[in-house]
């Protein structure tokens, strides 16, 4: 057969076919255009949807908001201080389940993984009347900052680390453990075959892992609405309450920070996790 | 691998924080919250107490839980969340392909496109959602320009199924990219050599071959829309409450925990219905891991 084929005519080449070409274009738009709007809108002098004119004057406000002020400020530091707890308790795990053979393992390893599939209003409303009924919902509302977002700190690690333990363990796989050998060959214990061989190994798992567990955190508003005790807000809890109440400029000018940070961190673990050939 | 008992105290290092973290703030309280859903308000002295519960005393929970308005409520988040996976699966099949046939120095940006938004807050996206279609959005801002409108787009169900495919795309495009990419094209060749069409190859061998994909794609998307509050809350307006608003409402509103425990461990089961239909896909094309 002597057919001159176009470009997006040959049998495999569905990706340059024109409709499929239109359908990612329509879909990128679908999916973009609304966040691209909400940003755009950020800098618009007024909460209608036509564009009055160019201000910065919502982040000024939502800067001077006190009560956005205080959920960010809450936000980032329970994202902060979960995301060190999530990697080690994830780095640990992975561990346990890369080097050892137990005894109902797969069941362990299931159970592990249990938070990344179950509802998350469920596990939610579960934390949530456990912390009311052992009474540390009202128990630590008086502590002082930032002991009283304790309850959210422990519900955030709760779903984060078992995200850093699948990361760090898929990241182990490629370790070839005749490294470890060599090192106790040359004499060194198992403490410093770990800190130097081991951990060094890890490290880029560990940020993606951390970084991820970043993400969730800051992100998660199901899990958080429900255990935050009064007083206790979260930045994405504050923009709940704010949209029920109506729309308004300062929500997408806080709304856009809060984009920022999170893709910037998401960029910087897919960098990271990029595949890497060491220690191969 | 070595054997724990060689190592038993490194081993118990390693396991134990995580095992403790799990067993208390997931194992116990969802173990709480299923003996709640079996409970039912302690009466004292005659009256009902709002802090005790006689525990395991009754199935009520569960039959309260089919009385008409639940039962509307639970049927209404089953077929929401089936069109929006099936939207979503429509819409996601021809994309992965596309990313996975895509010269290879375009397929990560492709991918990345198209799963970016999953990072963006739920919330966020959400209300992006709602600002662009209010009445005085700029959907109706730009048909007003010529005289149309403003139409009520939102606080109906088709809002509701819109919102749930923009949010949960992302999660059916990955599984089924991961199974696309693997599949071996001299399959698709072989087909098209021997006279079969294109639509003949898909059904006959690129279907079948990338089904374990699919059901993951459809489980990972059929899951979180069966319990979701966010989407049906904001787009839907209090006409199209699914279960998950039913949930909410019962703790921070109307305060009958016991009734709410029956209605999250109803989506817990249907979620582990769900999980085993995926794992009994998944034994029997073993090998063709999603």
């Amino acid at each position: 057969m002597s057919v001159q084929l176009k470009p997006g005519q040959g049998p495999l080449e569905y990706a340059r076919r024109p409709w499929i070409i239109i359908l990612f274009g329509l879909v990128l738009l679908f999916l973009y255009a609304p966040i691209a709007s909400l940003i755009v809108f950020s800098f618009n002098v007024d909460k209608s949807g036509v564009w009055h004119g160019f201000t910065f004057m919502n982040y000024v406000k939502a800067w001077h908001n006190d009560a956005i002020f205080y959920a960010l400020s809450n936000s980032l530091t329970i994202a902060v201080l979960s995301t060190i707890v999530s990697t080690v308790l994830g780095a640990t795990t992975a561990l346990a389940l890369w080097r050892f053979n137990f005894p109902f393992k797969n069941t362990y390893e299931g159970f592990m993984t249990l938070p990344i599939v179950v509802p998350e209003i469920c596990m939610g409303i579960s934390l949530a009347m456990f912390f009311s009924y052992t009474g540390m919902m009202a128990g630590v509302r008086d502590w002082l900052w930032p002991f009283n977002l304790i309850n959210i700190m422990f519900a955030h690690i709760a779903f984060c680390f078992p995200f850093v333990a699948v990361v760090v363990r898929a990241r182990l796989q490629g370790f070839n453990r005749q490294l470890e050998e060599a090192s106790k060959d040359l004499g060194a214990t198992e403490l410093q075959t770990f800190t130097n061989v081991l951990v060094p190994f890890m490290v880029p798992s560990l940020v993606a892992g951390g970084l991820l567990a970043f993400t969730l955190s800051l992100d998660d508003f199901v899990i958080t609405l429900f255990s935050s005790g009064p007083g206790s807000i979260t930045f994405p809890v504050k923009i709940y309450g704010m949209v029920k109440r109506g729309v308004d400029m300062q929500i997408n000018a806080a709304s856009t920070i809060l984009i920022v940070i999170t893709l910037a961190a998401t960029l910087l673990a897919m960098k990271l996790q990029a595949p890497d050939k060491s220690g191969h | 691998m070595d054997d724990w008992k060689d190592y038993r105290k490194v081993f118990l290092t390693l396991a134990t924080p995580g095992s403790i973290w799990m067993l208390v703030f997931f194992i116990i309280p969802m173990t709480f919250l299923f003996v709640l859903s079996f409970s039912s308000k302690a009466v004292i002295d005659g009256e009902t107490s709002t802090t005790a519960y006689d525990y395991f005393n009754t199935f009520g929970n569960y039959f309260a839980s089919t009385g008409q308005s639940y039962l509307v409520l639970l049927w209404r988040a089953v077929w929401t969340s089936a069109v929006a996976t099936f939207v979503c699966l429509v819409l996601a099949y021809p994309l992965a392909m596309a990313v996975c046939f895509a010269p290879s120095r375009w397929r990560p940006v492709m991918l990345l496109l198209l799963i970016l938004p999953f990072w963006i807050n739920l919330l966020i996206r959400t209300y992006a959602m709602y600002s662009i279609f209010r009445t005085t959005g700029v959907i109706n801002q730009a048909v007003g320009l010529v005289g149309l409108g403003p139409y009520e787009m939102l606080n109906n169900t088709p809002a509701v199924i819109m919102g749930l495919v923009y949010v949960y795309l992302p999660f059916m495009v990955l599984p089924l990219y991961s199974t696309i990419e693997k599949l071996d094209r001299s399959f698709l060749e072989a087909s098209l050599d021997l006279g079969a069409s294109q639509a003949r190859t898909f059904w006959s061998v690129t279907w079948p071959l990338t089904l374990p994909g699919v059901i993951t794609g459809i489980i990972l998307v059929y899951i979180p829309c069966l319990g979701t509050f966010l989407t049906s809350d904001i787009l839907g307006g209090p006409n199209n409450w699914t279960i998950g608003n039913a949930i909410q409402n019962q703790f921070l509103e109307a305060n009958n925990w016991p009734f709410g425990a029956a209605l999250s461990f109803i989506l817990m089961y249907a979620t582990f219905i769900a999980l085993v239909i995926r794992a009994l896909f998944a034994r029997r094309s073993k090998g063709v891991d999603a």
